[in-house]
């Protein structure tokens, strides 16, 4: 399946005083079809509402779905910079995919923009020149997670993670700032969508809160089965299983879930109140976590592209650190390993009208960096 | 480890196994009359949660969902047979999984390009919510309880479907000598498409029951789709009795696996390596109670084909 999508802007593009010379080519490689997509959907439309915004013409995004397997990926990168002959490459959502494309395209000169994944491995001894992440380092959500916990005074906590890398992460990092006990820590099969079991050793472990990373539908189900179990210890999770492309499949049972996220629809920044807006009414749906990394990506690579050509590199680079660009989170930097410093909050899952979201309760950590930068080497 | 949550854990795997089971019980039909491996199951026990999901929301009853799901699946099931599965019954075992892998792929785009990518809602009905305490204290979810005897009923049912009727002597007939039963005045084709719908509408089933307390997604039906063949290589390719014991051997062995390995292992290791490597062995534990009943039984628990 092939999306050529060419940015047609019809906006007249008064060209911004600078050094905007070339056209600069995206390639997106992003999730779009299978189980994932709506992850990938939201990356795409997210950026591309960006560059239609922006009015710049001189941007090409070509497109790709990678149905989530790292063979497409790879197979796709290869394309998009060698025939294609792209500048910069962004979109990939999953670690696993991140780490199979990334290393070879910074290799070969080219720009790399995560909208998503940030594996440890690319946070710190692996870090790279041309590799920027947007989003965050996988660690960070779950580090605020842990930190909201202890706020919260749990003392007793169960955790619980699927077994592959972003898991191990992912306790990893709520462990490296909880400071309590831990009641049990279970890695689940991946893609596992009954959790009776581990529900039932949750209730006989006499914990006083639950800590679980379960992306995508692995996360509704647990929440549903644990609501329906009776069993109502506290819920703290980071926002992926809490975002706003899958509250809607959850329902109530998600309703009061304290998580962690450096994105929400109602932080309070003229930005982020104007991408809301935009994003409802270009695509009739609320925006997610993932569209509002998509857009921020879109807008760190346009603000680059007013200040330097994309062919001289260093110009480029020291442009796109400058990190020049509004961000829907508000505060935005890079750090050292061009990793993200930047506030996380806690939200709580409400309902408005008959639509389940998300609202800021608090900030669980300010200008908050990765734990790996010390070994980057850069 | 107290005796209670020992039996919870039991329940557990008792209500997984059943619902294994209505996914294999289709699937080993469909082989064992037709002869056909259908690798596009997982798609109809799809089609069946979105039927709920999409019935459901609309009606505001889930009663009238599950009864979509069994009508939708059926349906889908005998338009599939018709259009296409019909061309290949006289094919190579690799252009069925061919053709049916290509099915897959569609349905899973087509239901994308109709609900979109993001989950369904479909939640337990009210009057099914909630645990209820049994006999000596155990809390149970009430609609697990309420899976385990609907999935019992239709394993009852389905025994009396084809040991008691005349449609199940013609199933039994049609298994050992299609020509023979063809010569005999049944119409064949009529009776492989109604094998196909009802295998189709056990998935669809399957699908809505578990879609209520899981996701209603794109590509749910491909993991419970290799247990279900797991469970019809060990209980027996074409035996239904082998698909129900099968079924809860792998349901039971799953649950209890993936509760009892990390414990083991922590008398070896420390808590966390014990966690990551019980948990490994917990997830290839199926595969092994596989492997240990083909070395002594190669054909299945009730394999009737060499």
């Amino acid at each position: 399946m092939k999306l050529v999508t060419m940015a047609a802007a019809a906006a007249l593009a008064v060209s911004v005083a600078g050094a905007q010379a070339e056209p600069v080519k995206v390639g997106m490689i992003t999730t779009l079809s299978g189980g994932g997509a709506g992850l990938g959907i939201d990356v795409r439309d997210g950026f591309m509402l960006a560059v239609k915004q922006s009015g710049n013409e001189e941007i090409e995004v070509i497109v790709e779905d990678d149905q989530q397997k790292p063979d497409v990926a790879v197979q796709l990168s290869d394309k998009m910079v060698q025939a294609e002959k792209v500048d910069v490459l962004t979109g990939i959502i999953w670690s696993n995919l991140a780490m199979a494309v990334i290393p070879s395209v910074t290799a070969q000169g080219k720009f790399y923009l995560s909208p998503n994944a940030g594996p440890s491995q690319l946070a710190g001894k692996g870090c790279h020149p041309n590799y920027f992440n947007v989003a965050w380092q996988n660690d960070n959500l779950h580090e605020a997670a842990g930190a909201y916990a202890n706020f919260a005074e749990l003392k007793n906590t169960f955790i619980l993670a699927p077994n592959y890398p972003a898991g191990q992460d992912a306790l990893t990092g709520f462990k490296r700032f909880y400071k309590g006990e831990l009641a049990g820590e279970i890695y689940t099969k991946l893609g596992q969508t009954d959790y009776a079991a581990e529900i039932a050793q949750i209730r006989a472990s006499g914990a006083d809160g639950v800590f679980f990373f379960l992306p995508g539908g692995m996360g509704i189900s647990f929440l549903k089965q644990y609501k329906d179990s009776g069993v109502d210890l506290p819920v703290v999770g980071p926002a992926f299983s809490f975002d706003q492309g899958i509250l809607q499949a959850v329902g109530d049972a998600a309703l009061g879930v304290k998580n962690t996220s450096q994105w929400s629809k109602d932080i309070d920044n003229e930005t982020n109140k104007a991408f809301v807006e935009s994003f409802q009414a270009e695509y009739g749906r609320l925006p997610s976590l993932y569209a509002s990394q998509g857009f921020d990506t879109a807008n760190l690579l346009l603000s680059a592209m007013a200040k330097a050509d994309v062919n001289d590199a260093d110009a480029f680079r020291a442009a796109l650190e400058e990190a020049d660009f509004k961000s829907t989170r508000g505060n935005f930097r890079f750090g050292p390993n061009h990793h993200p410093i930047q506030d996380i909050y806690v939200r709580e899952v409400i309902k408005e009208g008959d639509v389940y979201t998300n609202k800021i309760i608090g900030t669980a950590l300010t200008s908050h960096a990765d734990a790996y930068w010390s070994e980057c080497s850069m | 480890m107290s005796l209670i949550l020992l039996i919870e854990q039991v329940l557990n795997g008792l209500q997984f196994g059943i619902m294994l089971f209505l996914m294999a019980a289709g699937l080993t039909l469909i082989f064992g009359v037709m002869g056909l491996i259908n690798l596009a199951h997982g798609s109809l026990y799809m089609i069946g949660a979105f039927c709920a999901a999409a019935v459901a929301a609309w009606s505001g009853s889930f009663l009238l969902g599950l009864v979509a799901a069994l009508a939708g699946a059926a349906i889908a099931g005998a338009l599939v047979e018709l259009i296409v599965i019909r061309r290949l019954y006289d094919k190579d075992h690799l252009d069925q999984v061919l053709a049916t892998f290509a099915l897959i792929l569609i349905f899973s785009e087509g239901t994308r390009w109709i609900f979109g990518s993001f989950p369904l809602y479909l939640n337990v009905p009210a009057y099914l919510s909630g645990p209820v305490t049994l006999p000596g204290g155990i809390e149970y979810p009430f609609y697990r309880l309420a899976l385990i005897i609907v999935g019992l009923a239709v394993a009852a049912g389905l025994y009396l479907l084809i040991s008691k009727t005349r449609l199940g002597v013609q199933i039994r007939a049609g298994e050992n000598d299609r020509e023979m039963i063809a010569a005999l005045g049944i119409d064949i084709a009529r009776l492989y498409t109604i094998v196909f719908a009802l295998g189709a509408a056990l998935a669809g089933l399957a699908g809505a029951l578990v879609g209520a307390i899981q996701s209603v997604q794109v590509g749910m039906g491909e993991p419970v789709l290799i247990m279900a063949f797991v469970v019809i290589v060990i209980g027996g390719i074409g035996s239904i009795k082998g698909a129900l014991i099968g079924a809860v051997l792998v349901g039971l062995t799953d649950t209890l696996g993936g509760i009892f390995l990390p414990e083991i292992m922590k008398l070896f290791f420390d808590p966390s390596t014990a966690t990551s490597i019980g948990s490994s062995l917990a997830s290839m534990a199926i595969y092994v109670l596989m492997a240990a009943v083909l070395i002594l039984k190669p054909s299945g628990l009730f394999g009737v084909r060499a």
